[in-house]
């Protein structure tokens, strides 16, 4: 399980970080979210991969538990990227909207080429 | 447990919502309720600053969770200070853009200024890793409403720059929050700092790279050399005010780093000795040099100022890169007067651009020419850090703290030869937008391709702007005036600040509850 959860960070960052290098918006955006993706998985297995077993404490039997708190990291993680993500689209196409052009880039000249 | 220390965050966060859903179609009310939370932010943080001076840590347990497990906001010397700053500097955005006629050119300025300041007070608060990503996101969003306000096509293409930019740190900082849980198990700050010390030494490879990843996380807000590119565009199109609000963002930074690398990972953690300063030392240097390059080249106000920014946040890495207690006290100080200078030189920035545009080319003269000319030579002392005012104090404590380092002569000569070069770029800049448009010779109209967006901008609101822009501009000088007369009082606190930060017990004593021992 180790190797797929490892692998699965490792292909979603790849492939975010080479969609981000495309800059036009449309592809960096969901570079953008790749990443978010990528990072939240990472965050559920920095407490340690455990499969069925529960997130809270057993105060009569002394049972195996997965740890918690990345579970709630994850969740913050998830809100604020949501709302990020919506940020960057509606800016995005403001900008596409008010200029005609979806270029990350701002070069002084030549903005058409 | 006192309350006073979360007010700070609670009331710009109930003040944003009010004046959005309440006073949404009234300027009025919204310009009057900003100013006076602003006011009250002032109070506040500075009867915090008075509690913290004696050099006491306060900690309030959110929900009453204690440390470990529930969120907690620290205050002391250092926080206390930066939260003032922020709210003293706030005060003069608020009252320069409601001079400016700034916050009518587009809708929930004083909402988003409230928001912001939300995030910027948390993040100085907080106690715990996680929250300040948390405080980041906040002043973020904020920072980027803000950022595109006034909108039009250059602005918003400036802005689309800077959420990806800052998306992108906010990645990075999440992989290096989960590095740093996976191996210390914790996310408050002090609990991570007793882990750290804990850790056996072969162990550490992994908390070596969670502690680099938070650095370039830190760096980049900070705008340290690779990372930098984001910020002249960002604060050369955004509006000026905001760009003047946005002085204490990089402060953010630069407070991240020297809070988590003496604290947590600090120069006494074998694990990560050495990693820290001798990477962000060099960094810093380069920051400094090109910044004070870019000041030479920028053929644009906001350029000149923005790189003029960035050039003073080198200086101030520069000195916290040491790691010494002295070169702390020194970042300290300079911190306070780069932030006053920087946002200062923005807001006259901006009654230059608002009467002739952006260019440094010679034109005619403009209204008020005389008394603009005298503000901007004062802001450019403050920023080239010339004698009288406090840049000189800041830069020269900065020099001498670094006389034990074994790199001191390139610190100097980098230093000195980089206030030299900003000299020079800001007097040319001056003279060009000052002295030349009186001479007859220079003077040419407009040039025929005037700045795209001053196009959408409405003409300027009742021309020769409020005496309130003036009143905050002179504010602001005030306070750096006051720090360069009482260098010796701010310069002890500096100094009290800085011991605390390198003998880390006391703070984490209190914030774990532990009993001294």
């Amino acid at each position: 399980m180790e190797i797929l959860v490892a692998s699965a960070i490792g292909i979603l960052t790849a492939a975010g970080i080479y969609l981000v290098l495309r800059q036009r918006t449309f592809p960096v955006i969901l570079g953008i979210s790749l990443l978010s993706y990528a990072v939240n998985v990472f965050l559920f297995a920095s407490g340690r991969l455990a499969t069925g077993m529960p997130a809270i404490l057993n105060k009569y039997e002394d049972v195996a538990y997965t740890d918690p708190l990345p579970q709630a990291l994850v969740l913050t993680a998830i809100v604020i990227s949501f709302g990020m993500t919506a940020v960057v689209v509606m800016i995005a196409l403001g900008a596409f909207l008010s200029s005609r052009t979806d270029k990350v880039d701002m070069t002084e000249e030549g903005d058409e080429a | 447990m006192s309350h006073l220390i979360v007010t700070p965050v609670v009331l710009p966060a109930l003040l944003a919502p009010f004046i959005i859903m309440a006073l949404r179609h009234h300027l009025d009310l919204q310009r009057i309720f900003s100013i006076a939370g602003t006011v009250a932010l002032v109070a506040i943080t500075l009867a915090l600053t008075v509690q913290a001076s004696d050099g006491s840590v306060q900690v309030y347990d959110l929900g009453d969770w204690p440390a470990p497990f529930g969120i907690v906001l620290v205050l002391d010397r250092l926080s206390a200070l930066m939260a003032l700053l922020t709210s003293l500097l706030a005060l003069g955005v608020v009252l320069y853009a409601v001079g400016s006629g700034w916050d009518e050119r587009g809708r929930h300025f004083h909402a988003l200024l409230q928001f912001q300041l939300m995030g910027i007070l948390g993040a100085f608060l907080t106690g715990d890793a996680f929250n300040l990503f948390v405080f980041f996101e906040v002043l973020l969003i904020a920072s980027y409403g803000l950022m595109i306000h006034g909108g039009g096509p250059k602005r918003l293409r400036a802005g689309v720059q800077y959420v990806v930019y800052n998306l992108l740190g906010s990645t990075l900082f999440l992989f290096a929050l989960g590095t740093i849980y996976a191996v210390t198990g914790t996310l408050n700050m002090a609990d991570i700092a007793v882990r750290v010390a804990e850790l056996p030494a072969e162990d550490t490879a992994l908390l070596r790279v969670g502690a680099v990843m938070l650095l370039l996380v830190f760096a980049i807000k900070a705008a340290v050399l690779p990372l930098h590119f984001w910020l002249p565009a960002s604060y050369a199109n955004a509006p000026l005010p905001v760009a003047a609000l946005f002085a204490i963002m990089t402060k953010v930074g630069a407070y991240a780093i020297l809070r988590v690398y003496t604290l947590a990972f600090g120069p006494d953690v074998s694990a990560t000795q050495g990693l820290v300063g001798d990477w962000l030392l060099p960094a810093a240097l380069l920051t400094l040099a090109v910044g004070s390059i870019g000041v030479l080249g920028a053929r644009e106000i906001g350029r000149l100022v923005a790189f003029g920014s960035i050039a003073s946040v080198g200086t101030l890495l520069t000195s916290i890169a040491l790691f010494t207690p002295e070169a702390a006290a020194a970042s300290v100080y300079y911190m306070i007067h780069s932030t006053l200078a920087s946002a200062i030189l923005f807001l006259v920035a901006d009654l230059v651009m608002e009467r002739r545009g952006g260019a440094i080319i010679a034109q005619r003269p403009m209204p008020q020419t005389g008394l603009i000319a005298s503000l901007f030579f004062v802001g450019a002392i403050a920023l080239a850090g010339m004698p009288p005012l406090s840049g000189f104090v800041g830069k020269l404590l900065v020099m001498d703290a670094a006389r034990d380092s074994d790199l001191v002569w390139s610190i100097w000569a980098v230093i000195l030869i980089s206030s030299l070069i900003t000299i020079v770029g800001f007097a040319r800049a001056g003279s060009i937008l000052f002295w030349e448009s009186h001479d007859a010779a220079h003077a040419r109209e407009a040039e025929p391709e005037p700045d795209e967006e001053d196009e959408d901008l409405p003409p300027p609101v009742s021309a020769p702007a409020s005496n309130l822009t003036f009143v905050a501009i002179f504010g602001l000088i005030g306070g750096l005036v006051l720090l360069t007369v009482f260098s010796g009082p701010a310069m002890n606190y500096a100094t009290a600040t800085a011991d605390a930060l390198f003998d880390p017990t006391a703070y984490i004593d209190t914030v774990l509850k532990r009993s001294p021992q």
